[in-house]
Parts: C-alpha cells; structure tokens; sequence
C-alpha cells in the first residue's frame, strides 16, 4: 500500500530476497538449529515446566511455535506460546510513517512468576529487545526473562545478548540478513542482501 | 490638471479601424485618423487598445463613513478608476445609514474630493435600514448629491407595503427602487446556496426560491403601481427567467449581476474558505450558465460590482463567523472578458452597453455612458484585449484583501481611465493627484 | 497525503481498516493492568472545544493519556461568534504552546477545515463535531461497534444493513457515518421525515425512506439519532409525541428487528423521544460499549497520526 495514498501511511516489515543474495543457512540447517535451542532452553531451565514462548511478530511468532512443537516432541508436554507486538514500545517510531500494529496473544497462563522466552528471528542493535522488555514488563512480572534467536548478527547498540543463538554471522552494517520462513514467505533459508538497509 | 491628451490608435468599442482622440476641456473635442494636435497635447499610445466609454458601477460599497478601516470612499474610487470606473453608486449601509440628506452629502462630498470617480450616493429606503419607515427620499433626491436611486441592500425590503409606497413615492423625482432580493424568513442563518453540496458540508442552505420569490412579488407590485424597479445582484435561474418575463410584459424593470456570480460556482465553498462567501451566494453552473445567457440577450441590463470590502478579522476566521461579500472593482472587466468576452457572449461594444450605456442610464447619470463622439464628455477606460491581469491581493488599492481570485489569471488589463479629460490611470497605474 | 482527520470521506478502504484494526489491538491495551503505552510520550494533543462535550472531550483524553502524551484541555467559552477570542488566535495561542495535534469541537461547520488550512498551525487537525457537518471518529467507532458484532470483529462491512433514523438534516453523526460505511461497503438506509433530510440527499450513496417500519425488518442494526424536541418550533415536525410515533424505536418496533440486530445511539439520548427507555437498556443495546469502543478508536486515531513521522506539509485535500 502506498503511502502516498493512503491518510495514514502504515509500513509492514514484508521482505523479500532477490536473485545475487547470499544463502548462509538452508531449510535443514535451519531446523537443526532450532532442535539444538530447543534443546537448550530445556536444559538451561532444567524442564519446560514454568516456560513461556513469546515470539515477536512476524517471523518471530513462527519461530516460537516451531521451538514449542519440538519441546513438546522433546518432552512430551505442551509449552505455552504466544506473540508479543512491541511496536507502541519503539524508539523509533519517529522516523517512519506510523506503523500497522500487530498482534499480540498472550497464553491463558500469563507472565507472572513464568520464565518467559522471547524469541526473534535476527538479533541486531538490540532495539527491537529492548522495546519487548518494556511491553512486557506492562504484561506482568515474569520471574525471569530469556531471549531466543536464530541469528545474532553483531552490531549491538544496547547492553543485551541472546541466551540462545541459532547463528553466530558476522556482517557488514550496509549489508542485510533476511530471514525467510515456509509459513509466512513459502521456503526456509537465511540470506545475505548487500542491498542496505535495517533488519 | 486639465490638458490636452491625444490618444493615437485606438479602436472605438474594438471594432473599426484605429484613431485617435482629442480630448481636452473635459470633452471628446476631435474623433478621427491621424489627428494633428497641439503642441502642448500629451500623446497616448492606444494602438491596440480597445476605447470604451467610462465603466459605470451601480453597486459599490465604500464603507465610509464607520467602517473606514474596511474602505473609504478615497480608497474605493482609486481602485474603482483601476478597474476603469468613472462612476460608482456608493450602497447606503453605513454607519450611519445614508438615510438622509446629510450623510449621502457627505459621501458625495467625499467623492469630489478624492476625485477618481464620480461617487453618486445611494440612499436608503428605509430609516436605518430597518425595514419599518421610509427614509426623507425626496430630501436626498434634492439633495446636493441628486440621489436617484434608493435601496436597502444588505438588506431586503420585505414589508410588501412598504415596498409598494417606495416604489410609486419615488416616481415624483425619476427614481429607481433598487432591490436586494431576500426573503428573510427563508434565509435566516443561510451560509450558502441550498443544493446538494450544503447538505454535505453541512452549511445550512440559501434557497433560490427566497431570491426569486422577492423578484416576482416586486415585479408585479412594479407592474402594479406603474414604478421603476431595479433587481440588485440576481443570482439564480428563475431570477433570470422572472424578469425575462417581467420586461416581455413591459413591465419597468432592471437587473444587474456581479462578476463573481458570472464567473463562480458554489464548488469553490467546499474548502470552507470565508473569501467566497458572498450575499448573495455563489450559485450552481445551471444558474451560472443562464445568468450568462440572461445578460448577452439584454434580459439582465447591467454588470455591477458588489465591491464588498471587509477587514481582515472578519474574514480570517471560521465561516460561519465570517462576512458576506467579496472585492470587485479592480477585477469587474477582466472577469467579464473571461466570463463573456472570450466566451463569445459579448463584443466589446455589448460590454460598453452593460458595463456602461445601461448602468449610466438606470442611474440617470448625464455625463456617462455616452457615445464615443466629438462633443461628449471624455469619460473613456483603454483596455488592453490580449494582455492579462494575476490579481495579486496585497497590490490591490482597497484596503481590503478579501478577492476570491487572488492568483488567478484573468484576460485583459485597464491600462488608461480618463475623466472628463482628465487621466486618473495611466499605463495601468494611478495617476498621482488626478484633481 | 492527509495529515488531518477532517471527514470521513478523508478515509479510503484501506485507512478505515488500518484505523478499524489498529483498535482492535488497542482493544487488549485497554482490558488489561497496565493501560498505558509509552508511544507518544513528549507529543502534546491539545482538546480544543467551543462547545460542551463532556463525554467526547473525555474520550479524546483517555485515549492521548493511554498513549502517554501530555494533554490540554482547551475549553474556549464561545467562539468569535459570540464575541470571545477568534479562532485564529486560539490557534496561534496552540501553536506557540507547540501542539501535536489539535482535536477540534466547534459549532460551525468547516472549523476544523480552518484550522488545517489556514496557515495558522502546523500540528494535525482532529475533527471531533463540527457544526452540523461532521464527526468522523463517531462514525469509526460506530464501524468499529457494528464490525465487533456483525463481522466478528474483521474486515470490512460488506453487505451489511444499517438503518440510520432521525434528524439528518442536523446530524454530523449521519453525514460521517453514511460516508464511512459506504467506504466499508455496508448498505445505509436514512430514515426521517422529509423536513429533516437535506436537499439533495438523494445524492447520498444510501437509501432514503419516511416510513422506519419497512426499513427495521431487514436492518443488521438501527441507529437512532438525537432529535431535540426544540425542532418542532422551526416547524420541522408537529409535536415531540408525533415525532416518537412514527420515528421512535420502542419495543414493539424493536421486535421487528432480525433476532441479531444491534441497536445503536451516539447520545446523548433523549429518553421517551427517539428511543424507548426499555429498548435503550435492552440486551441489543450497544449504547454503553460505543462509549468504550470510542477510547480504543481514538487512541488509533491519534497514533496513526501521531505515532509516525511528521508527514511533509503539503496540499491538503478538502472533502
């Protein structure tokens, strides 16, 4: 939709790859990475007892539900999964038209007294975390907050790190990481754009 | 600064070959091709420019005396020989009301001194306006400003026997009832015409019927009791078709239009902008188009600005708080070359007629509206047909603001305006001290 | 490119559903522990009312408040209508004080449209009712209502019957309901003596009818318009209990609605004139959930404009 037409101009975060992108991870790297962070969330928690799966929209929501099919394959128990929409909590609203909101499901269990893992797909300047915490804090108080990612790609501007990392990819700040998910772009893999821009 | 001007080249209501011009002791003295002139004789290049006669307004507001921070008559009478005026009715709604012999002598007096135009004072029909007894006519019309024509306008003289008693009173002194066509029950709280786009804009509506129920009550009281009749500012269709009507009867009756509503559709409201609002309102294309119609078949006689100076504060602010009326003097000519020139409803020689020749007669002024011949007084506009005028509110010389073309271009320019002889525009500026 | 919210018209499709959803995630902010979000924290709303308006000045307060910015009430006690401070220089006055956005309540028609293009400010306009020309967060709330029951909470209105009733011809509720609605795709039907309607209506992408009964069988919902019983000294009906006769929904009219319908009012009601009191406090009555719908509207209303970039003054396209 654009902008210039519309009274209010709401951005989407649709990404797409083009022809010359760099794969980094394929469809089946991609899911052994996230059986071995689902592996690591039970074993840093000793059990899936009292987690929760957040996962920040889009691609993040997927993420999360794919790490809870798997623990509950793991554990034979269902963990508790929802979204967390973080952008009211931006810094960085202003330099963008408004954006279409997205949604946010908490699980009927809540956040209070649960460890609550928020799940994203590219872990960057840290912004996007730090908006999470802040939306999340309003939800409720967790007893301790983790964060899963499947690529951490450096270039931090705010004291936070991942507990979990699919990925460790050492990027050039003009270049881009696009994560692409069979649910929301039709094929897996991660790839690398030196077309600018934010992810 | 009485001379002798030679105007050279210029084409006589725009037709015919060019000539030239003598003008001196007030009159036409010399009509012809290549004139020799005296040597003192101020030479003006007219070479093709077309010479009308003096334009003529029967509907002006000059505001003074009371709202001179709005217009004054100098103010008004300079803007007035930019749009090529040489007379101007000056509307009785001041403060005080023009209602009696003293203040309509002051305006006169105004205008003399000013000197730009001949400034010849409405009175009013009614004591303060207020619509319930006749003002002293017969003292105005003997007064020194020689009032014969008389209205309320502002205002709608709905009292059908008041209307009556005017109408037959004035006959004594050859005057004329000039009409502002209102019904006032029909239009109270009234902000714009009535028709589909006030039910969208929520505006509430000025209905046509209210103007032509006037027009047709006034024509047959006219018919009636044997009086002169003028209609102010018609403005809707069935105004138009009504005195149509009325003259095909022979019933003695005028009417006038403004420039804004030949050229004007109440669209232009859609943005709530105060400068277009307008008594009466701006109308539908249909209206437009038969007031156009009305005015090239001779059914409306005459042009007549409704110069409608306002403050600043009165129009910079939410419609409905605004004032009703809209600057016309400095842009009447172009727009009626934009509105009926270029359309091909007029010649030159029609606009001389309705902008000149009627309007002149209607008011029963002598030394306007005359032929352009040797003898007549030299009141003649040069108006420049291929050039074109960008209105440009903060250069206009009211001392108002409130036109609703401003930036707009409009075809033609008045590049000279001679009264009686004496140039008061030249080259399309005023001339420093015209007296 | 709009960045004022002046008519209903000003919204296409996809800015009315934008509007419709972004509420609709709002909607969570507002049933949980803590209502606030920080998204316009160091932004100034300014409520600007010429008129009174409790309920819809404390909405538009609730939702800047929910969205953490800095609130000031501005109630000019008359406008330069009735001699007080002009319009402009209560403009002039908002901007120096560096308003954000100013949410307009005026009696004159078109206030707001003054306020977005005269120059005077450079914030976004808000129309929150102007004159007996329009009130489009009204009409989004009242989508936003009809959307919650008749579309389960999605999408559009398509083919959905909304029979509007009542004083048209002064309603700006009507005038932004039947724009927006139309723009949603739901099927309007005006209902009112013909004194009420305005000239030209038929122009309108609705149904006109004088009679309500044949119009209340096939309405998904029914809107009652405020009718003040002072119209009938203008002459525009006969008498407040001719009025409620033929125009007003009492029970028994209420029962010819389908079993789904919804009945709406954007109040204040007159009770006894437009609608019954038993059908005001009847189990279809959305009445007191429009109130809550209205803060989850507005605080769209605000972010949506607020909540971006400053969008580059530009031409602004009047309705």
């Amino acid at each position: 939709m654009p902008a210039s037409q519309h009274a209010f101009a709401a951005t989407g975060n649709d990404e797409q790859s083009t022809p010359g992108d760099r794969t980094v991870l394929d469809a089946g790297e991609i899911g052994r990475a996230l059986t071995r962070l689902s592996h690591e969330i039970l074993e840093r928690n000793k059990g899936a007892g009292d987690v929760v799966l957040l996962g920040i929209p889009t691609r993040g929501v997927y993420l999360a539900r794919r790490l809870a099919e798997r623990i509950a394959t793991i554990e034979d128990e269902a963990v508790p999964v929802g979204s967390l929409d973080v952008t009211m909590y931006r810094d960085d609203l202003r330099t963008r038209p408004a954006r279409a909101l997205l949604p946010t499901e908490i699980p009927d269990t809540g956040v209070e007294g649960r460890t609550v893992v928020l799940v994203d797909d590219v872990l960057y300047s840290g912004r996007t975390i730090r908006a999470a915490l802040d939306a999340l804090s309003e939800l409720g108080r967790p007893r301790a907050v983790q964060l899963a990612v499947l690529v951490d790609r450096g270039h931090r501007e705010l004291p936070i790190r991942a507990d979990f990392v699919g990925k460790n990819l050492p990027t050039a700040t003009s270049e881009r990481v696009l994560v692409l998910l069979a649910e929301h772009d039709g094929r897996d893999g991660v790839v690398i754009s030196d077309r600018g821009g934010d992810a | 600064m009485t001379g002798t001007y030679l105007l050279r080249g210029g084409r006589l209501l725009g037709a015919g070959d060019p000539v030239d011009l003598l003008l001196a002791g007030g009159v036409i003295a010399q009509v012809g091709a290549a004139l020799s002139a005296p040597a003192d004789a101020v030479h003006v290049d007219a070479a093709g420019l077309v010479v009308l006669p003096g334009l003529v307004d029967l509907h002006t507001h000059l505001r003074e005396p009371g709202r001179e921070d709005a217009e004054t008559v100098e103010s008004g009478s300079r803007a007035a020989a930019l749009g090529g005026f040489t007379a101007v009715h000056a509307m009785a709604n001041t403060e005080p009301v023009a209602d009696t012999a003293g203040v309509v002598e002051q305006v006169w007096h105004l205008g003399r001194e000013a000197g730009y135009v001949d400034v010849h004072p409405v009175g009013a029909v009614t004591v303060g306006l207020a619509g319930t007894r006749l003002a002293e006519l017969g003292a105005m019309a003997g007064s020194a400003a020689r009032v014969r024509m008389f209205s309320d306008d502002g205002r709608c003289v709905d009292d059908a026997v008041l209307m009556r008693r005017a109408l037959e009173y004035v006959k004594a002194f050859d005057g004329v009832i000039a009409q502002h066509a209102q019904e006032p029950r029909l239009t109270a709280g009234a902000q714009m015409n009535e028709g589909a786009l006030s039910g969208v804009l929520g505006l509430r509506g000025w209905p046509a019927v209210a103007e032509e129920a006037i027009v047709a009550r006034d024509v047959l009281l006219a018919e009636h009791v044997g009086s002169r009749l003028h209609v102010c500012h018609v403005s809707t269709a069935g105004s138009v078709e009504i005195v149509r009507a009325a003259k095909a009867r022979g019933v003695d009756v005028t009417a006038e239009v403004t420039p804004h509503h030949l050229l004007l559709t109440e669209d232009v409201v859609a943005g709530y902008d105060p400068v277009f609002k307008v008594n009466p309102p701006l109308r539908a294309k249909s209206d437009v188009e038969a007031l156009r119609e009305g005015l090239a078949d001779g059914t409306i006689d005459a042009v007549a600005t409704d110069h409608a100076p306002h403050a600043a504060e009165d129009k910079d602010c939410e419609w409905e708080a605004a004032a009703m009326g809209m600057l016309g003097l400095e842009t009447a000519l172009p727009v009626v070359a934009e509105a009926m020139v270029a359309t091909g409803l007029l010649d030159w020689a029609g606009v001389a007629d309705r902008m000149s020749v009627r309007p002149a007669g209607i008011g029963r002024l002598a030394g306007h509206g005359r032929p352009i011949a040797e003898g007549e007084p030299a009141n003649l506009t040069l108006v420049d047909p291929h050039a074109s005028t960008v209105v440009d509110p903060s250069r206009s010389a009211s001392r108002s603001r409130n036109t609703p073309y401003a930036g707009r271009t409009l075809p033609t320019a008045v590049v000279a305006t001679f009264l009686r002889g004496v140039p008061t525009v030249l080259g399309g500026r005023l001339v420093a001290d015209a007296r | 490119m709009k960045r004022h919210l002046l008519s209903a018209a000003d919204l296409d499709r996809d800015d009315a559903l934008l509007v419709l959803d972004t509420a609709t995630e709002l909607a969570t902010v507002s049933s949980r522990a803590v209502r606030k979000l920080p998204t316009l924290r160091g932004r100034t709303v300014v409520n600007l009312f010429f008129e009174d308006s409790t309920r819809t000045r404390i909405s538009f307060e609730a939702a800047a408040k929910r969205l953490s910015a800095d609130v000031i009430n501005f109630t000019a006690k008359g406008s330069s209508l009735s001699k007080g401070e002009s319009l402009k220089d209560t403009a002039l006055t908002l901007e120096a004080m560096g308003a954000d956005a100013v949410v307009v309540r005026h009696g004159a028609s078109g206030a707001p449209y003054r306020l977005a293009n005269a120059g005077w400010i450079s914030g976004s306009v808000v129309n929150a009712g102007d004159g007996t020309h329009e009130h489009p967060t009204q009409a989004l709330l009242d989508a936003y209502t009809m959307r919650r029951h008749l579309s389960e909470g999605r999408g559009d209105l398509a083919d959905r019957r909304v029979t509007i009733v009542g004083d048209v011809l002064h309603s700006r509720v009507a005038r932004s309901n039947v724009l927006l609605l139309a723009t949603l795709g739901a099927e309007v039907t005006l209902v009112a003596p013909p004194t009420l309607l305005p000239v030209g209506v038929e122009d309108w992408p609705c149904e006109i009818s004088y009679e309500l009964d044949p119009a209340l069988a096939k309405a998904d919902a029914v809107m009652m318009l405020r009718v003040q019983a002072e119209r009938m000294n203008a002459a525009f009906f006969p008498s407040a209990r001719e009025y409620s006769r033929r125009y007003g929904l009492d029970a028994h009219r209420m029962a010819l609605l389908p079993d789904h319908a919804i009945v709406m009012h954007p109040g204040p009601m007159n009770r006894g004139m437009e609608i019954a009191a038993d059908v005001a406090d009847s189990v279809r009555s959305v009445i007191v959930e429009q109130v809550s719908n209205g803060v989850n509207v507005r605080m769209a209303v605000l972010y949506l404009l607020l909540g971006g970039a400053q969008l580059p003054t530009g031409e602004e396209v009047a309705a």
